[in-house]
Order: structure tokens, then C-alpha cells, then sequence
């Protein structure tokens, strides 16, 4: 814990101009409005009774009350202008880093991380960083210097009582801590349970229509009651517990302020000697800090649960900053072009360790070629990019491109060398222009243009409102189809010498799927591409298939010797047209 | 909040209690400056350490009554909110249970969960500080100006001036930063999408090289929130030390011309202490009652946005009558059906007729947006036909009870979607008391042998949804789920584009040799899954352009053959 807090201090560096400005303001602030309650009480022993109102010290009082108001609100005023700027700037920071190291991490990790996770990492959890700690820092700083500023002048107007305020304390903070442990057990289960059954209605909810298809209604409200009955229950004690903590704290006030009253009156009128002399005045004062001097106690438990919660999400947020990035390659060569001749020399390769997928695979692509990849569903043709691209690294053998190992160069320039079309498209937010000038930033619109003619996209891209301008984004109106030809329209734009295609299998209109085989075989002139595919056409027509199963290459060869062969291939091959 | 007021009725009890409660605690904490003033005006003056006793034994017992009232209203108030909330979520999700298709196409699924679980929870928790605070704060304050009105009416003025200056103050304040705050959490949503979409499309932005440029963003996008936060932060700063300015410089007021009347005899000195603390108060509780506002305006849009859903009927009848399903003969017809979506214009699907007879394989074709999907939903009656009839089961379809239906019907949806739990679960879906012999069995011919392969066969667990299964395993275990309810109908609805073509033809041959008995309704994309259908329909633009058997249509449909023709291209001259 210490070691985190230390770890956001150090991004509060950054700002430390302000973090110093701050503690000064809330000092000067909070001491300032501590001393009113001490020019009140004096103010008031200036008006003793009928005939015996000091106006001269009196106005002298107010004019010294009034301007000590204005320079302490505007102190109190200049300290939220100053933790905002520190707390805001150090939350954008920590911000930036984390998505910076989004874009630096290995895929592995990505991959392995659930994307629901790493999303509440850059959003919720640095918002609770922020609210929590540097709010958090905020007011138990305030409310440190109230203690310790109240106590000051308690004792300046009579050591005894205070020494009993004092020792009053622990009983606030008893009541406090006792309130906190009872609630928070409490609201963690009524947050669990609110998670639950958020859950359930996104999931049935979502899924009405099948809900009703299955006539699952009945048993879903069953289910639904349940829970709910429960989080009723534990929202009830959640909220109660939690809402004691006011009156309690008022209560152990009360006392204070009563014992306070108390001795004081009876020091007042010398009823007690110890207590030594007191005015009425005073006594008005000592009651306003006594007031003051126990309320920060009750704040502070609950910035305590605050501190901890925003720790545990820094915690959180660290974690990913402290995983490692890809290696740095800045020292290796960088491929600007090659001929697209590419090897693989007995690779081997496994996700994980104990679970051996490629094994000593080798085959040879000569520029210009076709391979296909074909396998049932699920047999791990990603996995092939995943090597291509090296988003995962071979843990054997060599890959080569025009006979140089894909290692000595960079990973940037290795991956522009391919132009990747799946399909699970990605839309990213923006215009079908930036879209599709994603991969050649400052193409011009008639290059983009060319691109979309280019992948049979320009027809439909006209028909939308704003044209290229339309803004569009993964759930906008588009079909799959077109989505498709949008990617493929950025590949034409990039021109890679290699490419990576994956067939549309179903899903997509007629029109739509002729338009996306005419745009690929435009695309792969020339090109040395590998197509996972669907279509007897293309696969009969490639150099060499690779047929994948469970993850692993189990044959290859081109079609003819595949079905010389008679194995898995010539399977899946006569399988297709048995009814 | 009027519409779902009669979901108060039932804690009439609690609604009484608990304000009452909080208007004593209240009452009890404004006398004690009262209290504080006799003691110095009586005590100190009279030299009376007995009173002085008294007073603050005083105190402190109404201390303790005061703590007592407050939990009892804290109790009633929170009981009485939870179980408002607990019935009205109930409600909520049982009337949506009822709407029909057109409905929740209407609302939109993600507004319907955000009102279940938001909305809800601002509405009861609107409920609760209602009853908690809507009286204490308008009652300290009221109580509170009584106070000084009866001390000091001439000295109360300045009172009066002060408070529309600090509850203006609070209106601007809250009246210019709430908009910006819905702005503020705008552009923080653009963060999550962009944080989304660099996680989804990972691999493209590293093919591309592009991840400066996406750094580069993000920087932009945080450094734009935080000019933004940084902006309502300026506007709200003002708020506390401008309320404790206000405040404090009355109090100076408040003292000069106090003391003013202490010196002509009006006021006591202990009076002028009493009427400095009821200013506090005041000024504390209108804080308390501003913010009170702003939860209730909260909750009042929640509230309403709740009632919008229960306000609204569903517009599928229920039928009266249970299926029956003939041994043989005519299963499903359609005569001359047309459909158009509410709201839409074109028509979906126009005239549509045929029969289909027991045990009978229907194939339906078409490209994306032909209509394929909306013929399906009127089968099952997500839907009622605009023209024409539907008859299943010899009757028409309306007639039934639609559970009753859907419990005859089993559907795979185009989207493979399985639900949080274990397999098990899942293939129950339809019937909570399927026999494992019946789920194994629909696994088989469901091609979804893998489950066999599960660390915990038909116990494994499925996370969100079965993230944990590919695209092709989830798209196999619900056409298991459809099956292991036994369905006498069995709809496919595009349910097998995930499966390569061995699976695909397996999964066909299975479902004829061992479901002879079931109605099988295949839509699909793909000649080659309906070319042994005992009839194809060809759907385009919601119009049937031909029907009946794979040669028939050969020899007599144009866009079938197109159909064929270019899946097939050369391989399918070999077959």
C-alpha cells in the first residue's frame, strides 16, 4: 500500500508547484476560518447587556471578522482552483501512460486479458484514483489542520477543557470506525449483488427474444426474484448502517458539546477553581471549535475507505503499467520493400508450454504465390498470423523473407510488408475516408477514392449521407459486407507485398460477396497471399494448401497430391457435396 | 414519481413513521442553542451551578432521544425505499417479460437493462432521501427562522436578505455545472469507445504501424477531459467558500446590529449567541435542501423513465387455446402473408404461401435483408402477420397460448448467444427437467461431441456467455439447446455459418435420419445446406421469387441458380 501511494506521489511531481500552493491555501484558509469562531465568542463579550455594548471594539472586531472572511474564502477558493489542476493533470497523465502502453504491449497480453477488464482500467479505475486519493489527500489534509488548528486555540482558552476534549475523542472515533466495518461488509455485499443482477438483465434482457422462444420467462422471474429479494435486504442494511454514521457521530457531538458547556458555565460562574476563569465569550467560542475539532474525525474514517478502494485500483492500473512491452527493436534494420519470397524453416511454436500446437513446420512461398489455409472451424488459422505478423513470437526455427529472418528487422516494418484482411473487420470511429486512409496517413481523397473503386466499396460509400464524409463507426448501419470492402479498401490504398485474406464465408448479401471475390483477386496480383479459405475455387487454384486442424499444420501440398493422399483433406473435400 | 406512487401504497407505515421520527430529532436539535442561551443567560448570570446541571443533563438526554428518533427514521426510511425499489424492479422486469418483440424493438435492449438497473436505483434512492430529508430541511429551516423571528424580528431581516442570495447561489451554481458534467462524462465515453475499439482492432493498428498515432489520440482525447474538468472545477470552487463568505459576513451583520439592540436593552447577550448558531443552521440545511433537489430532479427523470415502460401494453394477444400437434399431415401454412415492421413503411415480406406437412424439411434462401429472418419470427410469433393468415397445428396461429407455442417450437437464433453458467444449464434452458440422456442426445446430432471433451462434460462453466468456446462450439450448442427441448418445430435460423461444410452436412444428415418426427425449418445462405430440403423458398427483398424443390427451382429460378452456380463455380462439377 505504502509503495503504491508512493508510486501516485510521484506522478503528483509533475504538478508539485501546485501541490505545494494547495497546502498552503488550505492552510491559510482553514486557520483563518478557524479563527472566526474566536472573533464571534469575542465579539459577543463586547455586547455584555443593556448599556454596556463596546461599539468601538466591536466595529474594531467586525471590520478584523470581515476581512479575515474574505481572505479565507478566498484562500479556501484558491485551493479547489489548485488540487484540481494537480488532481486532473496527475489523473491525465497516469491516463495517457496507461493507453500509451496499450499500443506497446505484447498481443499475448491483450489476447489473455478480458477486454471488459482492461477497459475498467483506463476508465473506472482511474476515475476512483482521482475521486479517492487526490480528493481523498485533499480532505484529510483540511482536516488535519482542523484538528490540529482547533486544538490550538482550545488550549489557548483553557488547557483543562480541551484536555477533556481530548479525551472525549476515541469515543467519536470508535462510534465511526464500528459504523464503517459494519457498512462496509454490508456494501460489498449489496455490490456484489447489484453486479449480479446487472449481469442477469443484461444477459436475459439482451437476450429477450430467446427468453420467450424458450417460454424461459417464468424461471427467469423466479431467478429474478431471488436476487432482487436479496438485494433489498442487503441494500436495507447497507443503507442503514451506513446512515447511522450521522446521527451517531452528532450524538458523541452532542455529549462532547454538552460536557464542554458544562464545565465551562461552571468555570464560568467559579463553581469549578481548576477550571480557571472564563468568559462568556469564550465559552461561545470553545463550543464552536469543539464542534469543529470533532467533525473531521467522522470524515476521516470515511476518506480512510476512500484511500484504500483508490489504492487498490492504482493497484490495478500499475499492474498493467509493470507488465512488460514488446522489445524494444529500434536497433534492427528496418524493411522498406521486399520481394514477397517467403519461408518458414522448421517452426515451432505453442501458446502454452504444455500444450505443443506447430512442430517443426516448414514450406516455402515463391513471390507471387497462393497458399491457401483451409481446416474445419476452430483449427487456429489466427495462429498463422499471429506468427506472420509476429504479434507472437516463434519459440523455434526461423521465418524468412527473401531468405532474411524476419528477427533482424523491425516489427513495424516487418508487419507493413502485409496487408491483412479479416473477417472480423475493424471500424474504428471516424469518417469512411479516415477509415480507410487508415494505413497512409495524408493519402489524398482522390488516392482513397481510387482504393475504394479499386475494392468495389465507391458505389455504396456514394449512396451513404455525407458520402466519404459519413462518420461511421463498428455498430453504424453497415452490413458485414461492406464493412469488408472498407478494409480491403484500405489494403488497396497501402499496396503491402504480402497479404493475408480471409474468404467471407455466409452472412453477406450475394452481390456484396461477388464484389469482395472480385476485390481480392484485384488485390492479389502479383502478390504473394495467404487466403484462409472457403471457396472450392480458390483453393483449387492456390500453389499449396496448408490444411489446419486443432491448432496444428496437418498436411500440405497442393490440391492434387492432397487428394492423392487421401487423407484429412480429401475428406473435408468429398464431404462438401454429401447431403 | 406520481405514476409509481401506487408502489409506496403497501409502506404507508414507513412513510408516516419515518418523517415523524426525523421531525422530532429535528425539533430537538434546534432547541439546544435554545438550551446553551438559558444556560448562559440563567446560569452564568445567576451564579446556579444546579441549573447549570440540569440544563446539560438536559442536553444530553435529548441527545439520546434525538439518536434514537434518527435511526428509527434512518430505519423506516431505508426499509421503505428497498422494498419500493425490490417491487418496482420486480414489476418492471415482469412487464417486460410481457412485451412482445415489437416493444423491445422499439425501447432498444440496452435502454430497457439501463432502466432495470439504473433507473431503478435512482428512483428508490430518490424515495429515500425524500423521506429522510424532505422534511428535516424545509422544517430546520422554517423551525429555524421562527426561532430568530421570535428573538429578533428586526435582526431575522438580515437573514431573509442572505438566504435568496445563497439559494440563488446554489441554483447557478448547480444550474451551470450539471450540463457540463454530462459533457465531461460525453468525452470520457470517447476514451472508453477509443480504448474499445484500440483493443478490438489491435492487431490491424500494429499492422499499420500506427500506435503514435493512436498514442497520440488518446493524449489529446485525455488532455481534452481534463481542460473540460478542469473547467467545472472552477465554476463549482466558488460554491463552498462564496456560501461560507455569505454566511459569516451575515453573522458580522448579524453581530453589529446585535449588538446594537443588546445595547438598547432588546436582546440578551445569550440571545445574540443563539441567534448567531440558528444562522448556521440555516445556511447548513439550505445546502442540505439543494442538494436534496438535485437528487430528486434525478430521480423524478429516472422515475418517469420507468413508467414510460410499465405504461406501455404489449401489443401481441394471448391466446386461450394449447397446441395439439397432429400425428400427420399439415404442420405450418402460410396463406398469402404479408408483414411490414411497425413504424416501417415497405413491406418485409409480401404474400407469402405454403404448406409444410409433418416432419417436412422447409428451406429458406435468400441474400441479407430479403426477409429470411422476419419469416422465422412469424412462425414463432415474435410477430403477427400484417395480411393473410398463419395457421400451425391446424389452427391459427393466434389462437394459442404463447408459451404454450413457444414450448412446441425450438428456435437457434443467427447470433449464437449461451447464457452464464454451465452447459448443463444452458441445454435446459427450455425445460429445467431434460434427462441427460435427451442433452446428450442433442448434443450428438448437434455435432457438439466437444463437450465430451470438456474438463467437466456437461458441468463446465460458461464464461459471459461462452467467450470461452469458438464461434462454431457456441453456434453447435445452440442448435443442441433447440433440440434437447424436443421440439415438435425447429427453426434454424442462418445457425450454421460458423460450421465448415463437413459439419454443416453432417449436422443435416443427423437431423434427418434421428428427428423424422420434427418440423425442420433451415435458413441459410448456402445452397449446398438446402439442396435436400423437401422445399425451398427463395426470398428476395422480402418477395418469394420461387419455391419448391432443389431441381424444380434448377430448371425454373434464375436467382436460385445464380445462387448456385457461384458457390459451386468449379468444384461443382465434380460432385
Amino acid at each position: 500500500m505504502k509503495a503504491t501511494i508512493a508510486r501516485i506521489l510521484k506522478y503528483c511531481r509533475a504538478y508539485w508547484g501546485y501541490l505545494i500552493l494547495t497546502v498552503l491555501c488550505t492552510f491559510i484558509g482553514i486557520s483563518l476560518s478557524l479563527i472566526v469562531p474566536v472573533m464571534i465568542g469575542k465579539a459577543v463579550d463586547y455586547a455584555v447587556g443593556a448599556n454596556q455594548v463596546d461599539f468601538a471594539g466591536l466595529g474594531k472586531i467586525a471590520l478584523l471578522l470581515g476581512s479575515m472572511i474574505l481572505v479565507s474564502s478566498l484562500f479556501q477558493f484558491l485551493e479547489s482552483l489548485f488540487i484540481n489542476k494537480l488532481a486532473f493533470g496527475t489523473v491525465k497523465d497516469l491516463r495517457s501512460e496507461l493507453t500509451e502502453k496499450l499500443e506497446e504491449m505484447p498481443v499475448s497480453y491483450i489476447d489473455g486479458n478480458a477486454r471488459g477488464d482492461m477497459m475498467a482500467r483506463v476508465i473506472s479505475d482511474i476515475e476512483i484514483v482521482s475521486d479517492g486519493l487526490l480528493q481523498g489527500f485533499a480532505q484529510l489534509f483540511t482536516g488535519i489542520v482542523t484538528i490540529l488548528g482547533t486544538l490550538i486555540f482550545m488550549l489557548t482558552i483553557n488547557v483543562k477543557i480541551t484536555v477533556i476534549v481530548v479525551l472525549m475523542t476515541p469515543l467519536s472515533l470508535l462510534a465511526a470506525a464500528k459504523i464503517t466495518a459494519l457498512s462496509h461488509n454490508a456494501f460489498q455485499r449489496q455490490s456484489k449483488l447489484r453486479g449480479d443482477i446487472g449481469g442477469f438483465t443484461e444477459e436475459l434482457v439482451g437476450s429477450q427474444k430467446l427468453v420467450k422462444a424458450f417460454a424461459y420467462e417464468e424461471r427467469a422471474e423466479k431467478r429474478f426474484s431471488v436476487m432482487n429479494q436479496e438485494l433489498a435486504e442487503a441494500g436495507l442494511k447497507a443503507t442503514f448502517f451506513s446512515s447511522l454514521s450521522n446521527p451517531t457521530t452528532r450524538f458523541v457531538n452532542g455529549l462532547i458539546y454538552a460536557a464542554v458547556g458544562t464545565v465551562g458555565a461552571l468555570g464560568a460562574i467559579g463553581a469549578l477553581p481548576w477550571v480557571g476563569t472564563m468568559t462568556v465569550g469564550s465559552l461561545a467560542s470553545f463550543l464552536a471549535f469543539s464542534n469543529q475539532y470533532t467533525k473531521p474525525f467522522n470524515e476521516i474514517s470515511g476518506v480512510v475507505a476512500e484511500l484504500q478502494n483508490a489504492v487498490s485500483c492504482a493497484q490495478r492500473v500499475f499492474e498493467v503499467l509493470d507488465t512488460p512491452s514488446e522489445p524494444d527493436d529500434s536497433q534492427c534494420e528496418v524493411m522498406h520493400s521486399c520481394q514477397g519470397e517467403l519461408e518458414c524453416k522448421d517452426v515451432s511454436f505453442s501458446y502454452l508450454p504444455e500444450k505443443p500446437l506447430i512442430q517443426h513446420f516448414s514450406m516455402k512461398a515463391q513471390p507471387g504465390q497462393k497458399i491457401a489455409i483451409v481446416g474445419p472451424t476452430g483449427c487456429g488459422k489466427s495462429t498463422i498470423i499471429n506468427l506472420l505478423l509476429r504479434f507472437y513470437e516463434i519459440q523455434d526455427g526461423e521465418i524468412l523473407i527473401d531468405g532474411r529472418s524476419t528477427r533482424t528487422f523491425t516489427r513495424d516494418s516487418l508487419r507493413n510488408q502485409f496487408g491483412m484482411v479479416l473477417q472480423e473487420t475493424w471500424i474504428f470511429t471516424g469518417t469512411v475516408a479516415e477509415n480507410i486512409g487508415y494505413g497512409k496517413p495524408g493519402a489524398s481523397r482522390e488516392e482513397i477514392m481510387q482504393a475504394a473503386k479499386a475494392a468495389h466499396a465507391h458505389g455504396f460509400i456514394k449512396r451513404l449521407p455525407n458520402g466519404y464524409d459519413t462518420v461511421i463507426s463498428d455498430i453504424s448501419g453497415l452490413s458485414q459486407g461492406q464493412k469488408q470492402l472498407l478494409c480491403i479498401a484500405r489494403i488497396m490504398l497501402t499496396n503491402p507485398p504480402m497479404l493475408i485474406l480471409d474468404e467471407a464465408t455466409s452472412s453477406i448479401d450475394l452481390r456484396t460477396e461477388h464484389r469482395i471475390q472480385r476485390a481480392f483477386e484485384t488485390l492479389m496480383q502479383g502478390k504473394t497471399s495467404f487466403v484462409i479459405a472457403h471457396r472450392l475455387s480458390t483453393i483449387q487454384n492456390a500453389n499449396l494448401i496448408l490444411v489446419m486442424r486443432d491448432g496444428n499444420i496437418i498436411e500440405q501440398g497442393s490440391h492434387d497430391e492432397l487428394i492423392q493422399k487421401d487423407g484429412f483433406y480429401a475428406d473435408l473435400y468429398q464431404s462438401q457435396f454429401a447431403g | 414519481m406520481q405514476k409509481l406512487l401506487k408502489f409506496l401504497k403497501p409502506y404507508q407505515l414507513e412513510l408516516i413513521i419515518a418523517p415523524i421520527f426525523k421531525l422530532l430529532e429535528a425539533i430537538f436539535e434546534l432547541f439546544v442553542p435554545v438550551i446553551m442561551a438559558k444556560i448562559i443567560d440563567n446560569g452564568i448570570a445567576n451564579q446556579d451551578a444546579n441549573y447549570i446541571f440540569r440544563m446539560c443533563g438536559l442536553i444530553v438526554i435529548m441527545g439520546i432521544c434525538g439518536l434514537c428518533f434518527a435511526l428509527t427514521c434512518q430505519y423506516f426510511a431505508a426499509r421503505c425505499a428497498f422494498r419500493y425499489g425490490a417491487d418496482l424492479r420486480k414489476a418492471l422486469y415482469e412487464h417486460m417479460n410481457q412485451l412482445s418483440e415489437t416493444e423491445i424493438d422499439k425501447f432498444g435492449t440496452s435502454t430497457l437493462i439501463n432502466r432495470i438497473t439504473n433507473d431503478v436505483t435512482a428512483s428508490q434512492s430518490g424515495v429515500n432521501m425524500f423521506v429522510r430529508l424532505a422534511t428535516r430541511a424545509p422544517f430546520l429551516i422554517i423551525g429555524a427562522i421562527v426561532m430568530v423571528l421570535t428573538i429578533d424580528a428586526e435582526l431575522a431581516l438580515i437573514f431573509l436578505m442572505i438566504a435568496p442570495i445563497v439559494g440563488f447561489l446554489l441554483y447557478f451554481v448547480m444550474h451551470r455545472t450539471i450540463p457540463l458534467y454530462a459533457k465531461n462524462q460525453k468525452k470520457l465515453d470517447i476514451i472508453a469507445r477509443h480504448t474499445g475499439e484500440n483493443l478490438d482492432g489491435i492487431r490491424v493498428i500494429r499492422a499499420f504501424s500506427r500506435q503514435k498515432q493512436e498514442v497520440q489520440k488518446f493524449q489529446d482525447e485525455c488532455a481534452d477531459l481534463e481542460r473540460s474538468m478542469i473547467a467545472v472545477g472552477k465554476i463549482s470552487a466558488v460554491l463552498n467558500p462564496l456560501t461560507f463568505m455569505i454566511m459569516n459576513l451575515g453573522i458580522v451583520a448579524v453581530l453589529w446590529f446585535g449588538g446594537m439592540h443588546v445595547d438598547t436593552g432588546r436582546l440578551s447577550q445569550g440571545d445574540l449567541m443563539a441567534f448567531t448558531n440558528y444562522m448556521t443552521q440555516i445556511l447548513l440545511a439550505m445546502v442540505v435542501l439543494a442538494n436534496l433537489i438535485v437528487i430528486l430532479t434525478k430521480a423524478q427523470a429516472s422515475s418517469l423513465r420507468v413508467a414510460e415502460i410499465l405504461e406501455t401494453p404489449s401489443s401481441m394477444q394471448n391466446g386461450t387455446e394449447l397446441p395439439e400437434v397432429p400425428d400427420s399431415g399439415e404442420i405450418l401454412s402460410f396463406r398469402d402473408v404479408s408483414f411490414s415492421y411497425a413504424g416501417a413503411g415497405d413491406k418485409a415480406l409480401e404474400h407469402i404461401s405454403f404448406t409444410l406437412q409433418k416432419g417436412q424439411t422447409l428451406g429458406i434462401i435468400g441474400g441479407t435483408g430479403s426477409g429470411k429472418s422476419t419469416l422465422a419470427g412469424l412462425i414463432s410469433r415474435s410477430y403477427d402477420a400484417t395480411e393473410g393468415e398463419i395457421c400451425i397445428f391446424g389452427k391459427n396461429i393466434k389462437n394459442y397460448q404463447l408459451k404454450a407455442l413457444h414450448r412446441k417450437i425450438g428456435t437457434v437464433p443467427q447470433k449464437a448467444v449461451l447464457f452464464t453458467g454451465t452447459v448443463r444449464e444452458n441445454l435446459q434452458f427450455a425445460d429445467e427437467h431434460i434427462s441427460d440422456a435427451d442433452m446428450w442426445q442433442a448434443v450428438e446430432i448437434a455435432q457438439a461431441d466437444f463437450v465430451n471433451t470438456l474438463q467437466y462434460g456437461l458441468d463446465t462453466h460458461l464464461v459471459q456467455g461462452g467467450r470461452n468456446l469458438s464461434g462454431g462450439q457456441k453456434q453447435r450448442l445452440t442448435i443442441a439447446r433447440a433440440l434437447a427441448g424436443k421440439p415438435d418445430v425447429l427453426i434454424l435460423d442462418d445457425s450454421m455459418s460458423a460450421l465448415d461444410y463437413a459439419t454443416d452436412a453432417r449436422l443435416r444428415n443427423a437431423l434427418h435420419t434421428q428427428c423424422d418426427g420434427m418440423t425442420k425449418i433451415i435458413i441459410s445462405q448456402r445452397a449446398t445446406s438446402l439442396m435436400t430440403a423437401d422445399w425451398i423458398l427463395v426470398l428476395d427483398d422480402g418477395i418469394c421469387v420461387g419455391q419448391g424443390t432443389h431441381e424444380s427451382l434448377m430448371q425454373t429460378c434464375d436467382i436460385y441458380q445464380e445462387i448456385y452456380h457461384s458457390q459451386m463455380q468449379s468444384g461443382g462439377k465434380k460432385s
